[in-house]
């Protein structure tokens, strides 16, 4: 049962993927400044929103964890958190791609760049802390914690490095122009398939997870035999 | 309820104190730690006094940040041999006044860290930072307790963990960035002879905010941490 939903939800984000990439590549066309380079906005805005969603969906497991004590939610909230660093991983890429091109530099230390920066990194460390602990439920109660503290840090991140960034000069701006309506919506449109693919890939790690939990049981009870 | 809270961080706190101030382990080596890093700035740039006004603040909020790791892995690692730490869990003390108790020794351990670090810092680079002590104070005071309440935290967060030493640092600075851009601007701005007023106050709003809200949710999570 479950994995046809998992099949159905994955051939429903292919479907809107291969309908999105039709409007985006072929009947959209280069936008007036930037040329082609700019359909790599479709990919590189919704991947931020569903990494933040995923990033907010941790902070809900790892307090439901703290709560309720299942070790259920601890694998919802490691499994989220992979696959919202992934996405904050493709945001950061296409952006550096984008910045390559438009601006003629791979970085630069823009706040937007840097708080996304920042908030990958305290994921990472999130990833790096869970490694370092062998007990299942001291792993799940430390990386909750420190979920919660990644969570509240990264509103914080944002705005201070926004208000450095704003007493220094920068060497790039990108104002808040308007977008075409057409464009918008496309954008809007390709918000759907990533949100589907990312819950797919959760509930694959899930899946995988759960199995390797199992087999971390047994081995325990082998051991103890 | 409070009184009691107060009294057995105290307690807690007093305990770090005097076995610190006993063995000077930490301190010294803490202080000696950041002396270094201060040196080695001086090879990464030509220090001339004008610079260096301007980057004082980053400057020192580094060689604090570096030097206060060594502190703050100490912090709950020390209780381990002897199962000090279960006895202490064990004692009528809560985990929340365990952890306020090793925090309020922790700043006063690196603001002594800090204080000693000033002068080496002006006599080497040629920097007059006692024109406005009271406000360099003031900042030190809260950008530290920033770097303390996240720094205990995780320092009990990881007191179990292999690896300790390098994970402590790893997770805190990433955390303390807010934290530390808001004492850096400060201290810089304060360094370079400005009041502490007008447009700056901004960056001390921020640095208390910080303070309060990961002051309050170390607070609220530490049991969970501690006793589980």
């Amino acid at each position: 049962m479950r994995q046809r939903v998992l099949i159905g939800l994955a051939a429903i984000a292919a479907v809107l993927f291969a309908y999105n990439f039709h409007t985006i590549f072929l009947r959209l066309p280069d936008e007036a400044s930037q040329g082609a380079i700019y359909r790599i906005m479709y990919f590189h805005v919704p991947a931020a929103w569903v990494a933040f969603a995923g990033f907010f969906v941790a902070l809900v497991a790892s307090v439901l964890f703290l709560v309720r004590k299942g070790l259920r939610y601890d694998r919802l909230a490691v499994s989220v958190t992979e696959v919202g660093l992934a996405f904050a991983a493709v945001n950061l890429i296409t952006g550096m791609i984008w910045g390559r091109i438009i601006w003629g530099i791979w970085w630069t230390w823009d706040w937007r760049l840097t708080s996304m920066l920042v908030c990958w990194l305290l994921y990472a460390g999130y990833l790096m802390l869970r490694r370092a602990v062998d007990e299942p439920t001291q792993r799940a109660k430390v990386s909750a914690v420190f979920s919660i503290f990644a969570f509240a840090d990264v509103p914080i991140v944002f705005f201070s490095i926004k208000w450095w960034r704003t007493q220094h000069p920068q060497p790039v701006v990108w104002g808040g122009g308007s977008m075409d309506p057409a464009m918008m919506s496309a954008l809007f449109a390709n918000v759907i398939p990533m949100l589907v693919l990312a819950i797919v890939l959760t509930a694959l790690r899930m899946r995988q997870e759960e199995m390797r939990q199992e087999i971390e049981t047994l081995r325990r009870l082998s051991y103890a035999a | 309820m409070i009184m009691r809270f107060l009294r057995q961080s105290w307690t807690i706190a007093a305990k770090d104190l005097r076995s610190e101030w006993r063995t000077k382990e930490a301190v010294n080596a803490s202080v000696s730690f950041a002396v270094v890093i201060l040196l080695l700035f001086s090879f990464a740039f030509e220090p001339t006094s004008e610079q260096v006004r301007e980057i004082a603040g980053g400057l020192l909020w580094l060689a604090f940040a570096f030097a206060g790791a060594l502190i703050l892995n100490r912090s709950f690692a020390r209780e381990l041999p002897n199962d000090c730490l279960d006895a202490l869990l064990a004692s009528p003390v809560s985990g929340a006044a365990l952890y306020a108790g090793k925090a309020l020794a922790n700043l006063c351990l690196l603001l002594a860290v800090e204080l000693l670090c000033m002068p080496v810092f002006g006599v080497f680079y040629n920097v007059p930072w006692t024109e406005q002590f009271w406000s360099l104070l003031l900042i030190l005071v809260l950008g530290t307790w920033g770097l303390t309440v996240i720094g205990t935290m995780f320092s009990a967060l990881t007191v179990n963990l292999r690896l300790r030493e390098l994970m402590l640092p790893m997770l805190v600075y990433p955390m303390m960035i807010p934290g530390l851009v808001g004492a850096i601007q400060l201290t810089s701005h304060v360094i370079a002879g400005q009041p502490l007023a007008g447009d700056v106050l901004v960056w001390l709003r921020l640095l208390i905010g910080f303070d309060i809200i990961f002051t309050a949710l170390a607070l609220a999570l530490v049991d969970y941490v501690l006793v589980g």
